[in-house]
């Protein structure tokens, strides 16, 4: 998934082959280098000698138990729940026989196909948005055309799809349904809400620093529980909101008060001269945010801004307090199973695996969008 | 501590607002015109209610609430099922997003006045109870003076835990986990002498988790009385009378020996008991509101109380329960079905 530049790809490689051909011509040479590294890095020193020991020890004592349970003694196929407990390494089998509950939760299993289908679409409808080129109102005819789609598919009812409700919906499609959507509109209102804290204006002002502190100063998980448990006790009886959309609203809101203190920081940290000159400019208060400020302070606030995302990721799993079956309450409800029960381990590295990748993703995005924007300041 | 009284506060949050909020006859004519019937489930116990590897729910609540579905609709299809956690299941009734909770609850005074819900014929009989290893020579639960106890946080198993050594004056150190899966776990490695849950809930640990089961044994006391049963809110006594008595049907259905597979040949047989179930002889259903045919319809469908039994916690299923205190009235049990007449 990482956007790489494939000239300069091919320019590492290139790079790594040529060290590799001198060290065919003097093999003795790069011995001696390796044995000089050594000794300079990890045997400088009493202390330093010291640590390399533990480290190497601490390996030797982790890696091969390990390496045994993950692949060695590992069951990889059968659906025998006993053939695991008797190889004595990891169950993998367990992956294999619950991998589409976990990863598709409660959508009905012959309609897998459809939560696949649009969750490819979803990924690449974002990974489309990351290319730099799509950054124009391209990107609206993207999304415009990505998410209907999915959302046909996901709840069907049209061209003979079977009609699946949203309370049916669980696994990584649910946790990318809340994830990305909670992050791109929480965004848009970070940013209005930064603008609104740093405006002169004492009404707009107070709205906007009141809900940010109110936000702020109480765990998501309450936020959650207001919206899920409390929220449906003021409206009349028989009259209910739906779930997903309160939990997704909770995310949403959330996530924008502490968005909008990252993107503040952006705007505090510009010199007032820039501020000044747009003044000086004779631009509108829009104009200057829109084309002089905004565009500054955001590239400065990238890595809290991706942080928060990835924090907005792993905390949708909290909506498993509210009865929803995100990616880990299905991983947990498979467990359920009295018969693949002691296999929690699995459950969980699998489920883990799959976070990671997603906020591996974001984080190496994030990465090369500072060099990419940064561009103009190096020399 | 701190997360029972943030319960207890939305809890009694959650009564006041419902008192001043009650309608008469709402639910059974709201879930008639739905033409499906909302269902307060748990988000994963297997046996009770959990939902299998291709999704489908199964379990001995989830059979309550297909049994109400079939004698409303005659059909047991007709639910939606709505999975709830353990803080949520009572404002999702008393707010109206389920008709009915059939989520292992227990039936309680408190729960049956405060919080304004009806409670069906309990369906399971539990309590809470010991399991421990058979080499630490333990027979009773009054010797494990200054054992060290594994426990789930947060629940009612832990008071009664705590009032039961009070009671008799012996001392516990509690292991505390949150997950039940690791706290089984972190039993079966020794690191506590005793794990204590609902019996049942020991069974299915011991039989899904412990290498060998056989070295370890349930104490014969229990400390507590856990009668899981299907709560409706109050207002509506229509809608509560059904959800009763499809519940005492499916007992009743039993006692006779009418199963979904046998159900019609007891067509034309002269027991009068069997013809009012059957619905040969008219008038209950009417009664009920709903088609003559109700009982037939659940039991057909979905089995009687014996046949769920077993096939989602007795021999039939991974869990291997016995029928213990849910056996017949006849049997030596306490499930007892009141005439239906």
């Amino acid at each position: 998934m990482t956007i790489q530049d494939p000239k300069t790809a091919s320019e590492i490689a290139s790079h790594v082959e040529e060290p590799s051909q001198a060290e065919l011509k003097a093999p003795r040479r790069s011995a001696l280098m390796a044995l000089g590294w050594a000794r300079e890095n990890l045997f400088s020193s009493a202390p330093n000698t010291l640590l390399t020991v533990l480290a190497v020890a601490l390996l030797v004592w982790a890696v091969p138990p390990l390496l045994d349970w993950v692949l060695l003694k590992a069951t990889f196929l059968g659906a025998d729940p006993q053939a695991c407990r008797d190889a004595g390494g990891a169950c993998w089998s367990f992956i294999e026989v619950k991998h589409r509950f976990i990863l598709f939760g409660l959508y009905p299993h012959d309609e897998h196909w459809r939560p696949l289908l649009a969750m490819g679409l979803f990924l690449s409808a974002i990974a489309i948005s990351c290319d730099p080129r799509f950054w124009n109102l391209r990107i609206l005819a993207v999304w415009g055309a990505a998410l209907p789609l999915c959302g046909l598919l996901m709840w069907g009812g049209l061209f003979g799809l079977s009609f699946v409700g949203n309370d049916k919906w669980g696994g990584l499609p649910l946790t990318l349904i809340l994830a990305t959507l909670g992050i791109v509109l929480a965004f848009p209102l970070s940013v209005l809400l930064a603008l609104g804290r740093r405006s002169d204006m004492p009404a707009i002002r107070a709205i906007c620093v009141g809900y940010i502190e109110t936000v702020r100063g109480v765990p998501l998980v309450s936020v959650l529980f207001m919206a899920s448990i409390m929220f449906p006790l003021f409206l009349p009886e028989g009259m209910t909101i739906d779930k997903l959309l309160r939990a997704q609203l909770g995310i949403m809101l959330f996530t924008a008060a502490y968005l909008a203190e990252a993107v503040r920081g952006g705007l505090q940290a510009l010199p007032k001269g820039q501020y000044e000159a747009a003044d000086a400019l004779g631009l509108s208060y829009w104009q200057k945010m829109g084309l002089i400020i905004l565009p500054q302070a955001l590239r400065l606030v990238i890595p809290p801004i991706v942080n928060q995302f990835i924090s907005c990721f792993k905390d949708t799993s909290l909506v498993i307090i509210i009865g929803l079956y995100d990616l880990l309450t299905t991983a947990k409800t498979a467990l359920s199973d009295p018969l693949w029960r002691p296999f929690y381990i699995e459950s969980y590295v699998f489920a883990a695996f799959i976070y990671f990748l997603f906020c591996f993703f974001m984080s190496r995005y994030s990465q090369y969008l500072e060099k990419r924007l940064n561009a103009g300041l190096k020399r | 501590m701190k997360r029972l009284a943030l319960l207890a506060t939305l809890a009694l949050f959650g009564g006041t607002v419902l008192s001043s909020q009650v309608q008469a006859g709402a639910t059974f004519d709201a879930v008639k015109a739905r033409g499906s019937l909302n269902c307060g489930v748990h988000t994963g116990l297997a046996g009770f209610g959990a939902p299998d590897d291709k999704g489908n729910w199964a379990g001995l609540d989830v059979d309550v609430c297909r049994a109400v579905a079939a004698a409303l609709f005659g059909d047991a299809k007709k639910v939606k099922y709505v999975p709830l956690t353990t803080q949520q299941r009572f404002t999702a009734l008393q707010s109206g997003e389920i008709d009915m909770l059939s989520r292992n609850t227990t039936l309680t005074s408190q729960r049956d006045t405060e919080l304004g819900l009806n409670f069906g014929p309990p369906n399971f009989y539990d309590g809470q109870g010991f399991l421990v290893p058979k080499k630490l020579n333990v027979k009773s639960a009054k010797e494990l003076n200054g054992a060290t106890i594994c426990v789930l946080p947060g629940t009612t198993t832990e008071l009664n835990l705590t009032d039961y050594f009070r009671a008799n004056k012996m001392d516990f150190k509690p292991v505390v986990i949150e997950k039940q899966d690791e706290l089984a776990a972190a039993f079966f490695a020794g690191r506590c002498d005793a794990i204590t849950s609902d019996s049942s809930q020991l069974a299915s640990i011991r039989s899904a988790q412990a290498s060998n089961p056989d070295d370890y044994v349930i104490l014969p006391e229990l400390i507590s009385k856990e009668p899981f049963a299907t709560g409706v809110r109050h207002g509506d006594d229509q809608w509560f009378d059904l959800v009763k008595w499809v519940i005492y049907a499916t007992f009743e259905a039993e006692e006779k020996g009418i199963t979904s597979a046998n159900i019609d040949s007891f067509k034309g047989k002269t027991d009068p008991v069997v013809k009012r179930l059957l619905g040969e002889t008219p008038g209950l259903g009417k009664a009920l509101g709903v088609g003559e045919d109700w009982a037939y319809q659940a039991i057909k469908q979905v089995g009687n109380y014996g046949e769920s039994f077993e096939r989602n916690v007795g021999s039939g299923s991974k869990l291997k329960l016995p029928r213990g205190l849910n056996a017949q009235w006849n049997k030596g049990g306490l499930i007892y079905a009141l005439p239906i007449r």
